[in-house]
């Protein structure tokens, strides 16, 4: 199944290294990751999606709890969240193309942040699910390039991920 | 307020944590430091003749002493000469400081002479590491690193020190910090209560318990509340192979060592329980065997360790207790204690007649060799005897460490010093050399073999240079007998590249050659009373060179892939 594991962590030089050599080290999955610092600099708050059996999740969680730079951490997952991803993608769009283009874009609430003659270069927010629909509703398009964030979340409700 | 450089800061950091010994060797990015040592008198410091030498020496030392091991190395070659000992010491949890030089700041990153990454190199096998970009930051990351390697479960913390960083003539005002908090990090203090009552519980209506204890118990100082805890129920005692003299091997409740070379009393006892209280142990593959699913079926497991992590690893705990050993187990005693008239007497005379029958098939018991040769597992029984079982042995690894680990019975912690996790060949001088400086008037054994002890044979230099009066006790079968053992039974007797007869060296010159004594003993009739003759030389290093026969085997040895009850337990037997 997949997870959101959101990791709150010091702004310290090797702690990033030392959460991604983790999942190699143990032979974990890491599909998107995503990191920055907080409204207080000295720490990072990183998110990211792997995927397991509720086994292997505990013991991604129990050994990132270990990492000592690692100051909490939540599973997102485990209770109802809100998750955002933020891709970028260059279209050809030429022609009648054109037209098209703009309409998928506006149907998934994209906005078109540069043009030029031939192209469009799209940005959407969303949860992965709504990225890959977009996507896949642009088939037939040449898509030039795509950029994805990875995913960021955080939990509904009351629940807050701090120290 | 002293004014003080860099390397004077880290010196003195050292000595302000208590240190009073480091091993390491010197090189350029470690010079500003060696000059600041040398000009001191608080820290002593040991030259190997290898680095790798200097981490089990602290290894050793910190398994002896229960205080860090701290290592002193340069940057590139030194730094990862280092390694493999970091790695054993982080498997087996040892608290240990390794302080690498590094090439300047400026040069970071260019590929300078004898720049190595240490802090990545390191990464997967520290508990955790810092790099100092600061003079200033040294008391503090050195009382960060101490707190970190021995708190919680204990592991090996690097420091990664550029050489500008180390510079005599800059210096600042050191103090050094009286205590540390590290937000990030707060390892257990005691266990829930509630789940410790539910495991006593469980224990207190068990009819077939037993008690499985590792090396946690050893480094968590919690063999006497164990002790009292299995006396007060009774029950069977196994430890694992790190956990041996956690509880005390002469005593009548223990069932001996379990696992792949565990005795049949043990490994039936914990197959046919219906409780396992797990202690500081990990139910690595070397205990549960490869498939899981086979393993102690009946059993309800509680499991006790300060690494969450530890636990429902492999095998599922039924009551998890995350918690440091000793306030854990003062918890159950006082509980046991209380509902002591729970226990079912009648079934534990039941159980305790099962694990007679299993006794008394004997399973280590040697049957003697032909003529005068000698039998390795003769060997650790004369040590035993002439050290009177109170030596502190480390051992290296392959047959003669199972034959250690099965023939000397420890009854106290810290005296059974061996490389468990990684299996690390080349640790048993190096340890010794450690536990020998740790307590200078102890008895100190290494049981190796002629394929270990040529890993790090150099060290019997430091040995000469240190005038440390070590016993090695080479069990010398002209093979890497484990090895060839495993060809013996899995490769129909392809002994590919594990012998080497024809080009051993005499280990009595050898020894001679570094200005230390060198004993060949070929005959079993001459084993005890040279032996003897051995631990009698009090100021010397004695090396002991013992023929023992080749094709001899470790047994009981476990079945792969079959439950804990699955085990060879000779040539032609297995259950
Ligand atoms: C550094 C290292 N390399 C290889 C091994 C694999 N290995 C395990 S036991 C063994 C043989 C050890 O031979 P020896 O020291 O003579 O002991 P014996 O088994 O003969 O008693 C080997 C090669 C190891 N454990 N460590
Ligand atoms: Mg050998």
């Amino acid at each position: 199944m997949r997870r959101i594991i959101s990791i709150l962590m010091e702004n310290q030089p090797g702690a990033l290294s030392r959460v991604v050599g983790l999942f190699s080290q143990r032979n974990y999955n890491i599909h998107s990751l995503t990191v920055a610092p907080t409204d207080d600099e000295t720490l990072s708050r990183l998110t990211l999606t792997t995927d397991g059996d509720d086994r292997k999740i505990e013991q991604i969680v129990k050994h990132l709890n270990k990492l000592v730079d690692v100051a909490k951490l939540v599973d997102l997952t485990e209770g109802s969240h809100i998750e955002r991803e933020l891709m970028l993608v260059k279209v050809k769009a030429t022609g009648a193309q054109r037209a098209e283009v703009k309409r998928v874009a506006d149907i998934f609430r994209g906005d078109v942040v540069d043009i030029t003659p031939t192209m469009y270069t799209i940005q959407l927010t969303g949860t992965s699910e709504k990225l890959d629909g977009f996507l896949a509703a642009l088939a037939g398009t040449p898509i030039l390039e795509v950029v994805r964030s990875g995913v960021s979340g955080i939990a509904r409700g009351e629940k807050v991920l701090s120290l | 307020m002293a004014l003080l450089s860099g390397g004077e800061a880290l010196i003195r950091a050292l000595h302000d944590e208590g240190v009073e010994l480091i091993f390491g060797y010197p090189g350029g990015a470690a010079l500003h430091i060696y000059d600041a040592i040398f000009t001191q008198d608080k820290v002593d410091h040991i030259l190997v003749r290898h680095e790798q030498a200097a981490t089990h020496a602290a290894d050793g030392y910190a398994r002896a002493t229960g205080k860090p091991g701290v290592v002193l190395v340069t940057s590139g070659p030194g730094a990862t000469n280092a390694i493999t000992g970091i790695a054993t010491a982080f498997m087996d949890s040892i608290p240990m400081i390794v302080i690498s030089g590094q090439v300047t700041r400026d040069a970071i990153g260019s590929d300078a002479f004898q720049e190595t990454d240490m802090i990545g190199v390191s990464r997967p096998i520290v508990k955790h590491s810092f790099m100092v970009q600061n003079a200033q930051d040294i008391p503090e990351i050195v009382k960060k690193a101490f707190y970190i390697a021995t708190t919680g479960r204990p592991g090996p913390v690097v420091i990664d020190i550029p050489k500008d960083v180390t510079d005599p003539n800059v210096k600042f005002e050191y103090s050094y910090p009286e205590s540390v908090k590290i937000r990030s990090y707060s390892p257990p203090t005691k266990g829930h209560s509630g789940q410790i009552k539910k495991a006593v519980d469980i224990l207190l209506s068990a009819k077939r318990p037993i008690i499985y204890s590792g090396g946690g118990v050893v480094i968590g100082g919690g063999s006497e509340l164990l002790t009292a805890l299995a006396h007060k129920l009774g029950c069977p005692v196994t430890n694992t192979l790190m956990g041996l003299g956690a509880f005390p091997g002469t005593d009548k409740q223990f069932v001996g060592m379990l696992g792949m070379h565990g005795t049949y009393e043990a490994n039936m006892a914990m197959h046919e329980s219906d409780v396992i209280l797990a202690v500081g142990a990990r139910f690595d593959d070397r205990v549960t065997n490869t498939d899981i699913s086979k393993f102690c079926p009946d059993a309800t497991i509680l499991h006790i360790d300060i690494d969450p992590a530890a636990i429902s690893k492999t095998v599922t705990a039924h009551v998890p207790i995350v918690g440091p050993v000793i306030p854990v187990l003062k918890e159950m005693l006082d509980l046991v204690e209380a509902g002591k008239n729970k226990i079912d007497r009648e079934a534990q005379k039941v159980w305790w007649e099962r694990i007679e029958q299993w006794r008394a098939r004997k399973c280590l018991e040697v049957k003697p060799a032909e003529g005068e040769v000698i039998k390795p597992q003769q060997v650790i029984q004369a040590l035993y005897e002439v050290t009177k079982g109170d030596a502190y042995v480390t051992s290296d690894v392959g047959q003669h460490q199972m034959f250690a680990a099965q023939h000397y019975l420890f009854d106290k912690p810290r005296r059974w010093i061996n490389s468990g996790g990684l299996g690390t060949m080349g640790f048993g001088l190096p340890a010794a050399m450690g536990v020998q400086l740790a307590f200078p008037e102890a008895t100190v054994a290494c049981v190796t073999g002629e394929g270990s002890i040529q890993m790090n044979i150099q060290e019997l230099a430091t040995c000469t240079q240190c005038a440390l009066p070590i016993k090695i006790v080479n069990l010398n079968n002209q093979s890497l007998g484990m090895v060839r053992q495993w060809q013996d039974m899995q490769y129909g007797g392809r002994h590919s590249h594990s012998t080497y007869a024809d080009s051993l060296p005499d280990f009595v010159k050898l020894a001679e050659a570094y200005g230390h004594v060198g004993i060949r003993i070929e005959k079993l009739s001459e084993l005890k009373s040279k032996m003897a003759e051995a631990f009698a030389i009090k100021d010397r290093l004695v090396f002991l060179d013992i023929a023992v026969d080749p094709t001899e085997h470790v047994y009981p040895m476990a079945v792969r892939g079959g439950a804990m009850s699955e085990m060879y337990l000779s040539k032609t037997e297995r259950t």
